[in-house]
């Protein structure tokens, strides 16, 4: 279950977004400028809105009512950032170990590296990694963080066409394999039909609809872009 | 090139007060310089000039006001004296005024480079469970090591040539505060001394150079990384 209630504002940006979603897997789609990675960095706690309450699967992450606010260490969120934001200084063992909990079991990392197919180059510095490579590293970092629910913002954005499949696959790997809660920021109807089971239209930093996938493949393949997605302002 | 035994003496000390000074420096500057960098408060343009004063009053005076504070009358040298611990006149004292006049540097350079580490990756860090001593230590310190091996250099080339905040503060004595700068002075003083000046006018040269080529270097090559990425 994933409750959201937000406002927040970022200059002259202004975001007002509740709902709640049992979905599994959730989608926030909309065009560039609507609030979908400001709702996600909020999620996140790197954004602070000025009220309202986060929480996944009963958990509170803020509530301004409760006055909880928890710090985004101790959120305990798998984050993956579109421009992935591996640390260079760090080999790719090492930027996959960061986040690892002290008590982790010593077969997970293998059994992320096997998953995502890392194994080829977990000594190699993040800058000799093609983009696909990268966006897999930051994702098996997310998931060895052993997080309650994974956060994923625009996981395939500038990817070239193999890049795109290839990570694609992964993910569709990973929601078969993870019971995890995910909310999925995208700008990319099909990215969404292959990974979210629920679809909240965002607008001008409001939800216009939310529906579950087939609703939104159905409005997708009538009109190439959902109507209400359609009609958010760009920028 | 032969040095006579008190040439070797104040070469010694040299090294031994500047790298003793800028160690003593280092945490304090990394403390300043990361305020400055990552926080906002109110009176932080005051704060930015205060720390920059030894940079710019005249070396006598910061060496005047160390003698107020730290001497043995003065308002913290009486309790070191009281705990027995005396740094008036002494070699520590020559590493104390080298700390200050290298303070400043370290900061800029430290600033500089911590500005420079994207926080978008101490966020990345923040998510993955890290607190803010892991943050620092395991991403912006290393991120930053370009700077902080640059302002190191420049910082110890100031020590090693410091002269005015000494020599007011400790004088110069033999072995405890006539580091290479003040012996220079005193051979430039003395009758016959010339050959002496030149060969500690040039091992100073050769220390400022080596500074400043590996400054040069490390912010080059951070400059060239950044352009390339």
């Amino acid at each position: 279950m994933i409750e959201l209630d937000l406002a927040l504002q970022r200059g002259e940006f202004s975001l007002e977004l509740a709902l709640r979603s049992s979905a599994r897997a959730l989608a926030l789609f909309g065009p560039s400028g609507c609030g979908k990675t400001s709702t996600l960095l909020a999620i996140a706690g790197l954004l602070h809105p000025r009220r309202g309450r986060v929480a996944i699967d009963g958990r509170a992450l803020f509530d301004s009512d409760a006055n909880i606010d928890l710090t985004p260490a101790h959120r305990n969120l798998g984050v993956v950032f579109q421009d992935a934001r591996l640390f260079p200084h760090l080999s790719v063992r090492d930027n996959l170990r960061y986040g690892m909990p002290h008590a982790a079991a010593k077969h997970a990392f293998d059994d992320v590296v096997h998953l995502l197919e890392l194994s080829a180059f977990l000594k190699r510095r993040p800058g000799q990694l093609s983009g696909g490579q990268i966006r897999r590293v930051a994702i098996g970092r997310a998931l060895l963080r052993q997080p309650h629910a994974l956060l994923l913002d625009e996981p395939l954005a500038n990817l070239h066409r193999e890049a795109r499949a290839e990570v694609l696959e992964h993910l569709r790997g990973l929601k078969r394999g993870f019971e995890l809660s995910t909310i999925l920021v995208s700008h990319q109807p099909d990215e969404v039909i292959a990974l979210a089971d629920s679809v909240a239209l965002i607008q001008d930093g409001r939800l216009a609809a939310l529906e579950d996938v087939e609703a939104f493949r159905s409005s997708t393949a009538a009109s190439g872009i959902p109507v209400a997605a359609n009609a958010c302002a760009t920028g | 090139m032969l040095l006579t035994h008190a040439e070797t003496v104040a070469l010694a000390l040299s090294f031994k007060v500047s790298l003793v000074g800028v160690a003593c420096s280092l945490p304090v500057a990394v403390g300043c310089a990361w305020l400055l960098a990552r926080t906002r408060f109110f009176g932080k343009p005051v704060v930015e000039g205060l720390l920059l004063l030894p940079l710019i009053l005249p070396p006598v005076v910061t060496g005047y006001v160390l003698l107020i504070v730290f001497g043995h009358h003065g308002a913290i040298g009486r309790w070191l004296d009281a705990a027995g611990v005396s740094i008036a006149f002494r070699w520590t004292g020559a590493a104390l005024a080298a700390a200050v006049m290298a303070f400043p540097l370290l900061v800029v350079a430290l600033r500089n480079a911590f500005e420079s580490v994207d926080r978008k990756l101490e966020n990345a860090a923040a998510t993955l469970g890290a607190g803010p001593w892991r943050i620092f230590f395991g991403i912006t310190l290393p991120l930053s090591a370009r700077g902080l091996v640059a302002g190191l250099a420049l910082a110890f080339a100031r020590a090693f040539g410091e002269f005015g905040a000494t020599i007011t503060f400790v004088s110069s004595i033999p072995g405890q505060t006539r580091t290479l700068p003040i012996a220079l002075y005193e051979l430039i003083s003395t009758p016959g001394g010339q050959s002496g000046a030149l060969r500690l006018t040039l091992l100073a040269v050769a220390v400022a150079v080596v500074a400043s080529l590996v400054a040069a270097l490390m912010l080059l090559r951070g400059g060239t990384r950044e352009a390339d990425a």
